[in-house]
């Protein structure tokens, strides 16, 4: 006897929520033709929720922005949910969160709105199965790549019963406080900006504008002196704090353009966007500064403990 | 031949910027397409890089790569064997109907240059541009240098609607906007060709360094490859 192929294998989406994406790690390699690397704006989260299946870090999740999905299993599946908060209930029942689980065929999985954080991952064992289009499976909506999964996709995954039940240590979890610090490398345009234009940037405390996106987090307050000189367009690292002549600062983050001509005054740490991509429009961010060595430090155990970064 | 006077700078743990000029030049662009594919087939620590008019922008892979031994490495490689002649990069031709039917600006840029329409065509047909950057969007290629009779600025304010494949003329650059957007460029044709095709590889014809010319067509030709009125 054969088995019958035909039936649909993975998780079925009932609702798909206010903006729900497939992201890997990002596409590399396409900048030059002025591609958006994307991938997940909780790094951190989507690392986990891979850890907690064994899958590896490159394994594609759906980040699930705000929240309010359900999904069915069309198959025994794997689960690990991540991120914010969503009062996850598995058939009606709360199952918590940073932690994985088997859903049954036919059980369905449904997410309330966040509380707190803005974005959660939901993984599958062995990662959710989709066209690679560049080298990745990053759906980035502005290029034309993927789009926001709807109401009746199916996200096809492998059928797995091995029952893991994994936490994250609660040591380890986030809060998503009200107000964050967000760590900055001095770096590109820095030197241009007046002393007192950097003592306003970090003494100051800014709030994250309801405009802002996967493209960029804007933030609003009190306005930076900007260097008048425009500077010739250039390449933007992910994290880039840009400063327009407004004087209100704009973090560029994983679907930002490629190039811009603003000036710039450095980089957000690494290990410190996950933060911002969990901040809810209202939040209120300060700045610091952190030495290239530490940023450096930090970002290396970050990728030695989720090997494959 | 030139040689470049590199200059490398950290730009966040992993990132590093190298200038390989201070100011805007056509003739550099050529270099930089050059060097930039090198150290992107050439270097495997490497996994992204983003040039443009003047720098090159260098992500590595692994947080573990000492940044500047790398960097050096770079300049050192890029200033041994710099010389590399003007003609490199491929030259694209692309096909341009230049019609007000299609091109809402055409009219204006012919009567704010004092020019005819024909007059203007055969100027923006009359050299081949160079690509300094790619950027804004997926495949939109920066060409320099437009000739400064039509060299006329952007709108004070955008459209919040360009079809795609729309030539446009900002200042002494000229593009084609590869998909619909919201745009600030003097528009005067339309490209049936289409320039990026997500999913494919590449995705769009253009690198840095690379000469466009363009040539005018008829509306039949136009709409023969594809062109919509």
């Amino acid at each position: 006897m054969f088995e019958d192929t035909s039936e649909a294998q993975g998780l079925r989406v009932i609702r798909a929520g206010v903006h729900s994406t497939i992201q890997d790690l990002g596409r590399y390699g396409y900048a030059g033709h002025g591609l958006s690397q994307g991938g997940p704006m909780d790094l951190q989260a989507h690392c986990w929720v891979n850890r907690l299946l064994n899958n590896i870090a490159s394994d594609a999740t759906i980040e699930i922005t705000v929240g309010m999905a359900s999904f069915r299993a069309e198959c025994d599946l794997v689960l690990a949910l991540g991120g914010a908060d969503l009062q996850a209930e598995l058939d009606s029942e709360l199952i918590g969160n940073w932690r994985s689980f088997v859903i049954k065929r036919g059980q369905t999985l449904k997410l309330q709105p966040a509380r707190k954080g803005l974005r959660a991952y939901l993984g599958i064992k062995g990662g959710v199965q989709t066209e690679s289009m560049m080298g990745s499976c990053s759906t980035v909506v502005r290029n034309g790549l993927g789009s926001a999964i709807v109401d009746g996709d199916l996200l096809s995954a492998a059928s797995h019963h091995a029952h893991i039940d994994a936490h994250v240590p609660p040591r380890y979890l986030p809060s998503y406080p009200e107000t964050i610090t967000l760590r900055v490398i001095e770096s590109y345009q820095a030197r241009n900006f007046s002393p007192q234009a950097l003592k306003v940037f970090y003494q100051s405390e800014y709030e994250l504008s309801a405009d802002s996106n996967r493209m960029g987090a804007r933030l609003e307050g009190e306005s930076i002196d900007s260097p008048n000189e425009g500077i010739i367009s250039e390449g933007i690292a992910l994290g880039s704090i840009q400063v327009p002549s407004d004087g209100q600062p704009i973090v560029l983050l994983n679907d930002r353009q490629t190039l811009g001509g603003y000036p710039k005054l450095g980089v957000v740490a690494r290990v410190d966007l996950p933060q911002l991509g969990q901040a809810r429009p209202g939040t209120k961010v300060r700045f610091s500064p952190i030495a290239l060595s530490q940023a450096r430090r930090e970002w290396c155990q970050f990728c030695d403990y989720f090997s494959g970064v | 031949m030139k040689q470049l006077d590199v200059k490398w700078a950290v730009v966040n743990e992993t990132s590093l910027m190298f200038y390989m000029a201070e100011d805007l030049d056509v003739e550099q662009a050529a270099l930089i397409g050059h060097w930039a594919a090198l150290i992107k087939s050439e270097y495997a620590e490497v996994c992204e890089v983003t040039p443009s008019y003047t720098s090159i922008l260098v992500q590595l892979d692994s947080p573990h790569v000492e940044l500047e031994g790398f960097a050096n490495g770079i300049v050192e490689t890029i200033q041994s064997g710099a010389i590399v002649g003007s003609d490199h990069g491929k030259l694209i031709e692309l096909p341009v109907y230049y019609h007000s039917d299609v091109a809402p600006d055409l009219e204006a840029v012919a009567c704010a240059s004092g020019l005819t329409i024909a007059e203007v065509v055969e100027i923006h047909t009359g050299r081949d541009y160079t690509v300094c950057a790619i950027g804004f969007a997926p495949g939109f290629a920066f060409l320099a240098d437009v000739d400064p009779r039509i060299a006329l600025p952007r709108h004070a304010s955008p459209r919040a609607f360009v079809a795609s494949g729309s030539v446009g003329i900002a200042g002494r650059q000229t593009a084609v906007y590869p998909a619909d957007s919201p745009g600030g460029w003097q528009l005067i044709g339309r490209c049936p060709v289409p320039l990026y095709c997500p999913g494919e590889d590449p995705a769009s014809p253009f690198e840095i360094g690379d000469k466009v010319r363009f040539v005018s067509i008829e509306l039949e030709e136009y709409t023969e490859r594809g062109g919509h009125v």
